[in-house]
């Protein structure tokens, strides 16, 4: 016997809304009686769910970057305004002096949503593979920290959008200077969305259930 | 050696058909179960397998609708108020935070003005008003009508409302903005800031608290 008691071992489950500890049989009523939440022993369908929104969030992270996000003109372009893309926006902000800035779109729309693919696909993968002994297997606790930090970025990268919202809504200096906005952004927020449900359908606790 | 008396006590008291265990804890990331420690001020249960955070002294529910009213008050100012403006050879142009919302629909971007919307506006209102009902009962140690319902959406609501997102949203425009044009900062934006601080202030654990606090209260 091991010398951590966990819930569905004893028969019990904590639950989700209100976190009362109750027992766990299918033969009583399937709602909490403290909070008539519908209980469950583990997030249902947690892994496919999870791949299926990991997937459409690649779908739309092609696009999203390879697409503008931004179209600006002004007074005296002769090529029809500029498109800027993520990319370039990040460029632009290093170029104009405004390196911290730039280091921080960086982080937010670049940095941040390419980890969250690489660490979900990580961590569906490994809970894929369930442990057969049941023993809290030491690299879970690890994954567990990788969780935890894409749960506490992921909505950040929503940056881009409120500022292609805001510098779209107040740009607009009819046939002097005027920006708006361009599909790329629809992709990008999509894929912040995505990526996010993702992450909230993954059960962290099938790291060390037993098959 | 702890969880060991843990599981005996579960097995025993299963045993008698015992069916609730309010003064245990299931840790959310790894399932262990510990005992519900008392927290003084300030203080936050560890769950001893996984590290993750089981349980925070929560606010008292006075501070809770003290911080819902604040938020309250904010969220309109940074509604009515403009948030930025810029001036461009004499003339001027301003935005509220429901025109970056508008911006985006007369494009095949409007999902995304949905999307703001939700995140900035729509939701956080949903939860301030939530919060002021919900506290405002607490107060006088009843749970609120529609309490178990209301509970559940907040929950549902709180990854989605993202206003300290969009206050460095705010912050970055303004930066991307002085350069071309001259920019000020309008009471909208000051209030965004001042609601940005007191959302973060209000912590699903704190609300979340609501549920065994009142428990405990209509039982004694």
């Amino acid at each position: 016997m091991s010398a951590v008691t966990r819930a569905a071992e004893v028969g019990l489950l904590a639950c989700h809304v209100c976190g009362l500890v109750q027992s766990a049989d299918g033969s009583r009523a399937r709602t909490c009686p403290r909070c008539e939440a519908e209980l469950r022993v583990r997030k249902p369908r947690s892994l496919s769910r999870s791949w299926a929104l990991w997937c459409a969030g690649l779908v739309c992270y092609v696009p999203a970057n390879v697409l503008p996000v931004m179209h600006t003109m002004s007074l005296g372009d002769t090529n029809g305004g500029d498109d800027s893309t993520i990319m370039s926006g990040v460029i632009q902000f290093w170029q104009t002096g405004s390196q911290e800035i730039a280091i921080l779109i960086f982080l937010a729309s670049i940095l941040i949503p390419s980890t969250k693919f690489v660490v979900m696909a990580a961590l569906l993968i490994q809970a894929g593979r369930r442990p057969s002994s049941g023993r809290m297997p030491v690299r879970s606790v690890g994954s567990l920290r990788w969780y935890r930090f894409l749960e506490i970025i992921g909505h950040w990268s929503m940056l881009d959008v409120l500022v292609v919202g805001l510098v779209t809504a107040v740009v607009q200096f009819r046939g002097v200077s005027e920006a708006e906005p361009r599909i790329g952004i629809l992709y990008f927020g999509m894929v912040v969305i995505f990526t996010m449900l993702a992450t909230q359908s993954f059960d962290p606790r099938l790291l060390w259930d037993r098959r | 050696m702890r969880s060991l008396k843990v599981r005996r006590e579960v097995d025993a008291r299963v045993q008698e058909d015992m069916r609730q265990f309010p003064d245990l804890i299931a840790c959310m990331s790894c399932d262990t179960l510990t005992r519900r420690p008392r927290l003084s001020r300030a203080e936050i249960a560890i769950c001893p397998v996984c590290g993750g955070v089981l349980l925070r002294a929560a606010k008292s529910v006075q501070q809770l609708a003290a911080l819902s009213i604040t938020a309250a008050v904010l969220w309109l100012l940074a509604n009515v108020m403009p948030m930025l403006g810029i001036d461009l050879s004499g003339r001027h142009s301003q935005t509220t935070l429901w025109g970056s919302v508008l911006s985006f629909t007369n494009h095949l971007t409007a999902p995304m003005g949905v999307v703001v919307a939700l995140a900035l506006i729509v939701l956080p209102a949903l939860q301030i008003g939530i919060l002021c009902w919900l506290s405002f009962f607490a107060l006088a140690g009843r749970r609120a009508p529609l309490f178990n319902e209301l509970m559940r959406a907040w929950d549902g609501m709180h990854a989605w409302s993202m206003v300290e997102v969009g206050m460095l949203g705010i912050l970055v425009s303004y930066v991307k903005l002085k350069g071309l044009f001259d920019v000020d900062v309008g009471i909208g934006m000051w209030a965004m800031a001042g609601l940005a601080i007191v959302l973060t202030l209000i912590v699903p654990r704190d609300v979340r608290a609501l549920w065994h606090q009142l428990d405990a209260a209509g039982a004694a």
